[in-house]
């Protein structure tokens, strides 16, 4: 921001960054050492930085003792049917939105607005009730269906299609191409970073979302990553340190990879369209 | 933000040219509802449907028993709301509420800026590598946070208190005392939280022209009355954006004490939103419902003067 600046000036704006980031990336650092530590070590006054004796012990028990296979495939499912769901239904409402007139459009874009500020908290209650009344609770479809579509995606796919040059909508037409013609051949391709935005903050959202997979996952078999670590961390008469931070590895590394490879994508995209 | 204002739609104009050609419009109508209607459906059943219902729950006092027949339940108007307000422990939440609000977003935004104003200010090597660093804990899973903070505070073998040790302070039971659980929630949540924040300041200060500041360098400026006079005006849509999306979120502060502290010692942590969870998973399901949409209405209030305020300057 500050163009004046010499070198001098850049050394100490790089240490406090520095110092700063030190701060900051501690307790990731500190997990991942954390679950290669024995139990014993992980208590130790005071405590150690590099485990003493590395052991791969708790990721191994994690998968033998507690089933965190069944949890991170419940995860991956409900994470991926979610992304699709939001990526496919929304991208066409938003082209309907943002290209075709009908009759009720304005009636449903303002629906859709109108609950986009509404926090989850207030939809839990009848939500649970109305997944129950379905007999869906403790099933996958009961964990994805209410996630499958969100008036967020709408938002944002509506806002970038209505950038893109009309042009390309009206000679196509022209030619005689039909509405949904022109959706998949035309549009969709010229979707890519609004996808991958969306995509993106869809699956993380999901991929972290604890609060509704607590109350609708019962048992092992659909419990989700999140809501089995929540579970292990608490309530235990002896909490096993080590394993908890090899839990909190597995949850943190998968979204951790993605979000390194799609960095620059996803940092764009929540730069411009500013949500979280 | 998503305002219902931004709902023009300018392409109104296309309708008479397309009508002219033959049934084009009708082709494009059934096209539009076509793709709208998948969407719709899962809308309305799991989204729009649910909101109208909560709030015939907060006025009724439907149980975990009534969970077949939501419909033959009692009516009780505004019981169950004059109940919350009554209620000690949801006193004590909306005042934790408030403290997390009142505290963490001045400090969020504080530490998102001043981390975007250091990644902004010549720092050309090295910036996605911090940026990514300061980044990191946005995308981790909150129980995982959870796991680790609650690691790093324990009293004796945590690190925070090693650290304290070495220069002398005895550090204190942090999420085990009722002065310190609150604060220590807080420290968690700025510090999972200024990454959103930091990249949308540094989308901001882009728009600031470097001519500007050249310009007051030269007019004897320093540092902080260019931020002050030069970039704050500039970028103060965005500082109003974020502290608008920041107090909805904070507003609804529930995970950190539900995985930290269960609310926990003696209700210091418990907030308005984890209440109402806990009101839930009791069964009581009407009382949830009122406490859900008091939040509601507190947050839409907040926002819509933040809006107001964000307007009257003259944007």
């Amino acid at each position: 921001m500050f163009q004046d600046n010499g070198l001098r000036r850049r050394w100490w704006l790089y240490l406090i960054l520095s110092v700063a980031l030190i701060v900051v990336v501690t307790p990731f650092v500190w997990m991942v050492l954390g679950a290669f530590k024995t139990s014993s070590e992980l208590r130790k006054v005071p405590p150690t930085w590099l485990p003493e004796n590395p052991t791969l012990e708790n990721f191994t028990s994690l998968f033998s003792r507690l089933s965190f296979d069944t949890y991170f495939l419940n995860s991956t499912l409900v994470a991926v049917a979610v992304t699709v769901g939001n990526l496919l239904f929304c991208s066409m409402v938003g082209y309907a939105l943002a290209m075709l007139n009908f009759r009720g459009k304005k009636l449903v874009f303002g629906l859709i607005m109108a609950t986009l500020m509404i926090p989850g908290v207030v939809t839990f209650v009848p939500l649970f009730v109305l997944v129950a009344n379905m007999g869906l609770v403790n099933t996958l479809p009961g964990l994805i269906l209410p996630f499958l579509v969100g008036p967020f995606g709408v938002f944002l796919m509506r806002q970038f299609i209505m950038g893109l040059p009309k042009d390309l909508v009206e000679a196509a037409r022209i030619d005689g191409a039909g509405e949904l013609k022109i959706f998949a051949r035309i549009i969709l391709p010229l979707l890519g970073p609004a996808m991958a935005t969306l995509g993106i903050l869809t699956f993380l959202g999901s991929w972290n979302n604890f609060l509704w997979p607590l109350v609708v996952a019962q048992t092992n078999d659909t419990y989700t990553l999140p809501v089995a670590l929540a579970l292990y961390s608490t309530g235990q008469n002896q909490t096993e340190y080590g394993l908890l931070m090899a839990g909190a590895t597995v949850v943190v590394l998968p979204v951790l990879v993605v979000f390194l490879i799609f960095q620059r994508r996803f940092i764009q995209g929540i730069a411009t369209t500013g949500i979280k | 933000m998503s305002t219902p204002t931004a709902a023009t739609t300018p392409q109104e104009a296309a309708v008479p040219t397309r009508t002219s050609r033959t049934g084009g419009a009708r082709l494009e109508e059934r096209a539009g509802w076509l793709l709208t209607l998948p969407f719709l459906l899962l809308f309305v059943v799991f989204t729009a449907w649910p909101v109208i219902q909560s709030v015939f729950f907060s006025f009724t006092d439907i149980r975990n028993k009534d969970l077949r027949t939501p419909f033959a339940v009692d009516f009780v108007w505004f019981e169950q709301y004059a109940k919350a307000f009554a209620d000690p422990i949801f006193r004590q939440a909306a005042f934790n509420t408030g403290y997390f609000v009142v505290v963490g977003v001045p400090l969020t935004i504080i530490v998102a800026l001043a981390a975007a104003i250091a990644l902004n200010s010549g720092i050309s090597r090295f910036r996605a590598f911090f940026r990514l660093g300061f980044y990191t804990p946005v995308i981790t899973s909150i129980v995982a946070v959870a796991v680790v903070w609650r690691f790093l505070l324990h009293p004796d073998s945590g690190l925070v208190n090693t650290v304290l040790g070495w220069v002398g302070i005895d550090g204190p039971n942090w999420l085990g005392s009722t002065t310190w659980s609150m604060p220590s929630l807080i420290a968690m949540a700025v510090w999972r939280n200024f990454g959103t924040g930091m990249i949308i300041f540094l989308a901001g200060l882009q728009a600031v022209p470097t001519q500007l500041l050249e310009a007051s360098a030269i007019d004897g400026a320093n540092a902080w009355q260019r931020f002050l006079n030069v970039v704050l005006p500039i970028i103060r849509p965005t500082v109003l954006f974020v502290m608008v999306t920041t107090t909805i979120g904070y507003l609804q502060f529930f995970e950190e004490p539900f995985v930290m502290t269960k609310g926990g010692p003696l209700n210091s942590t418990i907030s308005a939103s984890m209440y109402t969870y806990q009101q839930f998973s009791f069964g009581n399901y009407g009382f949830a419902a009122a406490l859900s949409y008091l939040i509601f209405i507190v947050i839409a209030i907040i926002t819509a003067i933040q809006f107001k305020f964000l307007s009257e300057k003259g944007d």
